[in-house]
């Protein structure tokens, strides 16, 4: 028994040293939200003020656009990691699972896409974007965003799949089904844990993306919440008591999702199902 | 009757062929969408993007958009600050990735077991990663600074510092403030997809390396390291190229001061594109920066092949 309890204690405090550094930066964020501004500065290197405030938040909620930032950034970033990751199985699997000429090539233009600055594709994109009534639209965003993440998307499904016995497809389609219904049925719930890190990746990607998000939307109605950020920053001074109050409430959902899809992440394969 | 005959027999003919097409095609048919989106959306306006290189393309001058060839690149070759912000990427991305990916690995076998409280610890460590990128570098820059943040006066009672100082001004050390903020923000990006991969290893070979009398090292390079070579070769490999791209930290957080010290390629051409409206020369040095992503990427796949014949 005493053999075991070392290992688990070096285990828990390790645990204990990556929740610190993770959450320190944020515990920092949400001090900075809570304290007065005339405090800001006079008591910048507490760690609690000595008088706490709630007024940072109170403002972001009622005064400012926040909320339709909030529903906006929602619906784009669900969205995207919606149709990320179906595009992504698809190609995933292709890649996976079949040898074909146009193979390489697609591994090769996925990764030349990666290579060059989003910065420098801007105004390219902008060009396109105008003559489809894309600009200044949710859609818009969802499709550039959902083009920017497929391809890692992509790799990623492809690993998972990679790991998956080509046999039991091959039961399958033996007994009469095709390998789209096998792929579908079998591999897929299979490769739930996968799923879910993609969709994980891809939310919080076009959760936090802010480039885009300012070049493509004018306008405060189909502004994302990373764009209503930088609505605080205004011409004479930069709000940070309310800028940091609208990050942290940003993160709550970012937090449940991962709540949320983490159960799937540990799910694991069962071992029994991918015997050889 | 013959009729029949004949159609049917057309019909054995046709099927085969049919066939062909169908099954060769059904790679394509699952790709389309991804392609299609990626040809649209990247690589149309990448190679608009390109061909700016080849031109004078400034903002504020009405009269610039002619074909001027190579001269963007002559000028480059001339430009010590280019040189500079080359070696700076080196070092950024090479620090970076490296820790980012130890860590990651780390956080990832941690997790790997279950425990109680999983779940929350998992939801919780992941938190950095949604963090926007210029929130995390703000953050982080206030971390540093002596009159609103902890660590300079953490640093100063470790004896580390003379006195608590921004990490951020000192020319020898400014880089490895950005360095930090972006190992804290990427770590999660590694330990997602290591465990995820950890966990499809099927959990009966552990058990019978166990029986066989096999350490947690042996097992951990011979069962472990082998599942998860694909997942860290494609997720290093792309990281990599990401990371040498990804200008915000620094942007926000010393803007590539001081006296240059922090100034990386992906922010040297921010700066010459929103900075100086300077699109052209923007333009030819991101053209050199994905020349030479892809030497490195080639390089990387050239590796992963040698070794995979080997074995």
């Amino acid at each position: 028994m005493k053999r075991s309890l070392l290992p688990t204690i070096a285990h828990r405090l390790a645990i204990l040293c990556y929740i610190i550094f993770a959450l320190f930066p944020l515990f920092w964020l949400l001090k900075v939200s809570v304290t007065p501004n005339d405090l800001l500065y006079t008591e910048g290197v507490r760690m609690w003020p000595s008088r706490t405030t709630f007024e940072h938040y109170s403002f972001v909620i009622q005064h400012s656009a926040f909320p339709t930032f909030f529903k906006n950034s929602l619906i784009v970033s669900a969205s995207t990691a919606i149709v990320v990751t179906i595009c992504a199985s698809l190609s995933g699997y292709a890649l996976s699972r079949f040898n074909f000429r146009a193979k390489y090539w697609i591994v090769a233009l996925m990764l030349l896409t990666q290579m060059f600055p989003l910065v420098m594709l801007v105004a390219p994109i902008f060009k396109i974007l105008t003559p489809l009534h894309l600009t200044n639209s949710l859609t818009g965003l969802v499709v550039v965003y959902t083009a920017f993440n497929v391809p890692f998307a992509t790799f990623l499904m492809q690993s998972f799949f990679d790991g998956i016995p080509k046999d039991l497809e091959e039961a399958a389609m033996i007994d009469g089904a095709t390998q789209f219904t096998a792929f579908r049925q079998i591999i897929l719930p299979l490769t739930l844990p996968g799923i879910a890190a993609t969709l994980g990746f891809v939310f919080t990607a076009a959760w936090s993306e802010l480039l885009f998000a300012l070049m493509l939307i004018n306008g405060n109605d189909a502004a994302t919440f990373p764009v209503g950020l930088l609505t605080f920053v205004s011409k004479f001074s930069v709000d940070f008591g309310q800028m940091m109050a609208a990050g942290v409430l940003a993160l709550i959902p970012a937090g449940l999702f991962f709540l949320l899809i983490q159960r799937y992440l540990v799910q694991g394969l069962t071992a029994g199902a991918v015997k050889g | 009757m013959t009729m029949t005959a004949d159609t049917l027999e057309r019909r054995q003919d046709r099927r085969p062929w049919l066939k062909r097409v169908a099954d060769a095609s059904e790679p394509y048919l699952y790709s389309a969408p991804s392609l299609v989106l990626i040809i649209a959306v990247m690589l149309v306006p990448l190679v608009i993007g390109v061909s700016y290189a080849f031109r004078d393309i400034q903002l504020l001058n009405p009269f610039s958009g002619g074909f001027i060839g190579l001269d963007h690149f002559r000028a480059l070759s001339q430009d010590a600050a280019f040189y500079g912000a080359l070696k700076n990427t080196l070092l950024w991305t090479g620090a970076s990735v490296l820790l980012q990916f130890i860590f990651g690995l780390i956080l990832a076998l941690l997790l790997d077991k279950p425990f109680w409280g999983r779940g929350v610890v998992q939801a919780l460590v992941f938190l950095p990663w949604a963090v926007p990128s210029f929130l995390a570098g703000l953050n982080w820059a206030w971390l540093f600074n002596p009159v609103i943040g902890p660590i300079p006066h953490w640093l100063f009672a470790l004896g580390l510092m003379s006195e608590p100082a921004n990490i951020l001004s000192d020319p020898q050390h400014a880089m490895w403030g950005p360095i930090i903020a972006n190992v804290w923000w990427g770590i999660p990006f590694f330990a997602i997809t290591l465990l995820a991969a950890l966990q499809a290893i099927p959990r009966d070979l552990y058990e019978a390396a166990s029986i066989d009398g096999a350490g947690w090292f042996q097992r951990f390079y011979s069962i472990t390291l082998p599942f998860l070579a694909p997942t860290i070769a494609i997720t290093v490999l792309l990281r990599t190229v990401w990371v040498s791209n990804f200008a915000d930290l620094i942007v926000v957080m010393t803007g590539g001061g001081p006296a240059d010290r922090t100034q990386i390629v992906a922010s040297y051409i921010f700066t010459q594109a929103f900075k100086r409206l300077d699109f052209g020369y923007a333009s030819a040095i991101a053209l050199v920066l994905l020349v030479l992503l892809l030497a490195y990427s080639m390089l990387i796949i050239l590796l992963r092949q040698t070794l995979l014949n080997k074995d």
